[in-house]
């Protein structure tokens, strides 16, 4: 079944056009990477995934059923994001921030009852934060304010997880932690993961199929072996790159090639 | 440091209450305490001295201080989360300048204090803050810098024109309308009492979109992606604070300090949450003001002076030893 279709939308800032006609669709299930060089519009196509940004035409359709129908808070209980930058100026612990993960399902004079306590008790557990309950959220590392706010998203209870290069900035321990918490997140609680991210090898080794954006276009999509080739990387990014196999995994390896830029 | 909501409550409801009573208890004239106790326990229309000091004077000034005191303090609670800027205060809408424009026109056409010059402030406020509103409105009202520089923009021309207006007026009438202008709760009258309906009305209004709030310091996308609808939510705790705000300048003049001072006094006591942080911004800024209005008119040996010089005196040195004892 198809949980995500984007029917040829695009998407304008301005005079400018960020998305043009793009067209792709997500499986329940499925972990998409979507990759491709800056500017290429990923995430505003994340943006427009969860309504955050208007499509000036085409159409997005969540679990079948137009993105235009959903209320905010129905689209927040089935689509969850984690977004990119964080606004830390005000701080509240980590389980104020999880537990905030519950607003969508609550009224404005609904209060938190025991069972959303619970929930968000099991999202911490679930990203390994839970022994950080009463840290600031400022005072954290930043993969321990990445898993945080995983375990935000987890508390909406999604069915589809959008995450805005959640690895960057993060060491390669942490990277593969963050990674390998989304194949779980895929395996126990089926969820579909769709994460914009410039790290290839990372995409390579986890993704079920990746979406190579260019110049708000999809260039192609396809399972990793099929996407991550020379010439598809080469007509991207404009920069030569050498693609082999992983040594261990069998999974396509991206290795950037000196002076391959110029 | 994480407070319960009704805990706090109820001590700063103790505290207001200790507040109040304190503030019936001193005045100019001399009554015995007992004499004021047994007027507050025969009712508003008791005939003796006391009583009438009690009912008529004391108790609707006190009570003007706390709505005027928690008003403000709310206001400047609300700005702060939804502009995410720490410096935000109540006034930031243009609300001041223009509720001043308006009381300094009508006190120099000579219009009573009540109601006239209360209305002349309340219109003239309204009308520069929906100006402001509706500037930053073309440019995506989810950007906090354009509604805050409408603001100072517009803030600025109206001190502008009350310079020209004073610059107008004869020296008898400068004196009253410098008092309006640091804030004046000697007005205050019975009469005045219909304003709580309204106040508490805005309170609960603001109470119910706690949590919003909190969403909101998130940042505006991260608070949309958890289900919120931010333009809706922006314009009801706008167009709500502003109006309350503006009913309070309209009676009390422009009583500063306050809303700066005390939502940040509390967050940093009690943490960001609103569900804490709106209850106690009501009734300890209530309390806050009623304390420093206290002090207003019993330090000055003959008279007294502007409530706003004390909230600025007394709370600018607690603000900065509180930054100071929490850096890290």
């Amino acid at each position: 079944m198809n949980c995500l279709m984007v029917n040829s939308i695009t998407v304008r800032a301005g005079t400018r056009t960020i998305l043009n006609r793009l067209e792709c669709t997500v499986r329940a299930g499925d972990f998409l990477v979507i990759i491709g060089p800056n500017g290429a519009g990923k995430t505003t196509l994340l943006k427009a995934l969860c309504g955050l940004v208007s499509v000036s035409s085409g159409e997005i359709k969540v679990m079948g059923r137009p993105l235009a129908d959903y209320s905010r808070r129905q689209l927040a209980a089935t689509l969850a994001l984690v977004p990119q930058n964080l606004n830390l100026e005000f701080a509240f612990t980590v389980e104020e921030t999880v537990r905030m993960g519950r607003a969508p399902h609550l009224g404005l004079l609904e209060r938190e009852r025991q069972a959303d306590q619970a929930i968000a008790r099991q999202a911490m557990a679930f990203t390994d934060v839970a022994h950080l309950a009463d840290r600031c959220l400022n005072q954290l590392s930043g993969g321990e304010r990445q898993r945080t706010m995983i375990a935000r998203a987890i508390c909406q209870q999604p069915k589809i997880m959008l995450l805005d290069e959640p690895t960057a900035s993060l060491d390669p321990a942490h990277q593969l932690r963050i990674m390998e918490l989304m194949q779980r997140l895929r395996r126990e609680e089926m969820m579909t993961v769709v994460m914009v991210s410039h790290d290839l090898n990372l995409a390579a080794l986890f993704a079920s199929s990746i979406l190579l954006l260019k110049e708000g276009a999809a260039l192609c999509a396809g399972p990793p072996a099929e996407i991550l080739t020379q010439d598809n990387l080469r007509r991207a990014y404009g920069c030569a790159m050498h693609v082999d196999v992983h040594p261990c995994t069998g999974t396509p390896r991206v290795s950037l090639v000196p002076g391959g830029a110029s | 440091m994480r407070q319960r909501p009704l805990l706090v409550a109820l001590l700063l409801a103790l505290l207001l209450a200790g507040v109040i009573m304190a503030s019936l208890l001193s005045g100019s004239s001399e009554v015995k305490a007992v004499d004021i106790l047994r007027a507050l326990l025969a009712g508003a229309d008791s005939s003796t001295p006391a009583g009438a000091i009690v009912w008529h004077i004391r108790l609707p000034r006190a009570l003007l201080a706390a709505a005027v005191g928690g008003t403000l303090s709310l206001g400047g609670l609300v700005f702060q989360a939804r502009l995410r800027n720490a410096l935000a205060e109540p006034y930031i809408l243009g609300v001041s300048g223009g509720a001043a424009v308006g009381a300094i026109a009508g006190m120099l056409a000579g219009l009573a204090m009540f109601p006239g010059v209360a209305l002349t402030s309340f219109f003239s406020s309204l009308l520069v803050m929906a100006l402001v509103l509706l500037l930053a409105r073309g440019r995506a009202t989810s950007r906090s810098e354009s509604l805050l520089l409408a603001g100072v923009m517009l803030n600025a021309f109206c001190s502008a024109c009350i310079m020209f207006l004073l610059s107008l007026s004869q020296s008898s009438q400068v004196h009253h309308i410098l008092f309006w202008l640091m804030g004046d709760l000697s007005m205050a009258e019975p009469g005045q009492m219909w304003l709580f309906p309204p106040l508490f009305a805005c309170f609960f209004l603001i109470l119910i979109h706690a949590r919003p709030m909190n969403l909101l310091l998130t940042g505006e996308e991260s608070a949309a992606a958890l289900g919120l609808d931010v333009r809706r939510v922006t314009w009801i705790l706008l167009g709500v604070t502003s109006l309350m705000v503006s009913l309070v300048v309209s009676q009390a003049g422009l009583v500063g300090f306050v809303g700066l001072v005390v939502p940040h006094f509390f967050r940093l006591c009690c943490g960001p949450d609103h569900r804490v942080l709106v209850p106690a911004c009501i009734l300890g800024g209530g309390a806050y003001l009623v304390l420093c209005d206290l002090l207003a008119r019993s330090l000055p040996a003959g008279g007294e002076m502007p409530v706003g010089v004390i909230t600025a005196m007394i709370g600018a040195p607690i603000f900065i030893i509180m930054l100071w004892r929490t850096r890290t």
